[in-house]
């Protein structure tokens, strides 16, 4: 009898690590430049622009939720792959379980993501 | 239990011998950036569902010239993540077939990077023109 192949994960995770990529490759460093420098700083951009009236309303909407959702559980799942497939190439021999603590960070990160976006309302 | 011990060549800082080695890692190492500042939002939305008091505080932290250091080599390591993204993409997608001919890699790396340009503008005038 010939044992029935079994299919391997990894296209689904490759896929998220690619997602997350090319999302952050498009717009991570504008992204990092207005939430982590212009805002703060009080360069180019409104001094309100991440007031809590704007984002609260950014994030109760339908396509604000989806936008931080894909930005913050897709940069989480790219970072994961990388983190976890680089582990070899710094010493660390990965195994299930180093496999197991990078997935499942991004994970704990995506759950708490989804929570957020529903206790804000809509 | 074995007596013998064989000999392990040590691996400890094999790619520093080798710039194409150190350019990897330096590509790879920019996903540390990208999970840090995953997470920093990821806390912000949690502030934000928490109400008005610690979202303030939290923006307010994002002042400190600690955040703002960290900002500043994010931009840098994800700007860098974004050149090697669109330059080694010509080898991680599938070959791209026009008239006969492959699309040459650098249409394909000088398109994202186009792409990338273009979608950070349009980012930049969509919260311009919401909180305008």
């Amino acid at each position: 009898m010939k044992p029935t192949l079994k299919r391997s994960n990894a296209p689904i995770f490759w896929a998220l690590f690619g997602a997350g990529g090319m999302l952050s490759a498009l717009i991570g460093p504008m992204l990092v430049f207005i939430t982590g420098l212009a805002v703060p700083l009080g360069l180019l951009l409104p001094a309100d622009t991440m007031s809590y009236a704007h984002v609260l309303a950014f994030a109760r909407n339908w396509a604000g939720k989806a936008f931080i959702l894909a930005v913050i559980a897709l940069f989480l799942w790219h970072a994961a792959h990388r983190i976890f497939h680089s582990l070899h190439d710094v010493g660390v021999h990965a195994g299930t379980g180093a496999k197991l603590v990078c997935y499942g960070l991004a994970l704990v990160g995506t759950v708490i993501a989804a929570w957020a976006l529903l206790a804000v309302g809509f | 239990m074995s007596k013998r011990r064989p000999y392990v060549r040590s691996m400890d800082g094999w790619w520093r011998r080798n710039p194409y080695f150190v350019e990897y890692m330096i590509h790879e190492g920019t996903a540390l950036f990208v999970a840090a500042y995953a997470g920093i939002l990821l806390a912000g939305l949690v502030r934000l569902a928490e109400g008005e008091a610690a979202w303030n505080a939290w923006l307010a932290a994002l002042k400190n010239p600690w955040y703002v250091g960290f900002h500043l080599f994010a931009l840098a390591a994800l700007a860098y993540h974004s050149f090697t993204w669109f330059k080694i993409m010509p080898r991680t997608m599938p070959p791209v077939i026009v008239e006969g001919q492959r699309l040459p890699a650098w249409v394909i790396t000088g398109g994202g990077l186009a792409a990338a340009v273009v979608a950070s503008l349009i980012l930049l005038g969509v919260v311009w023109g919401m909180v305008r």
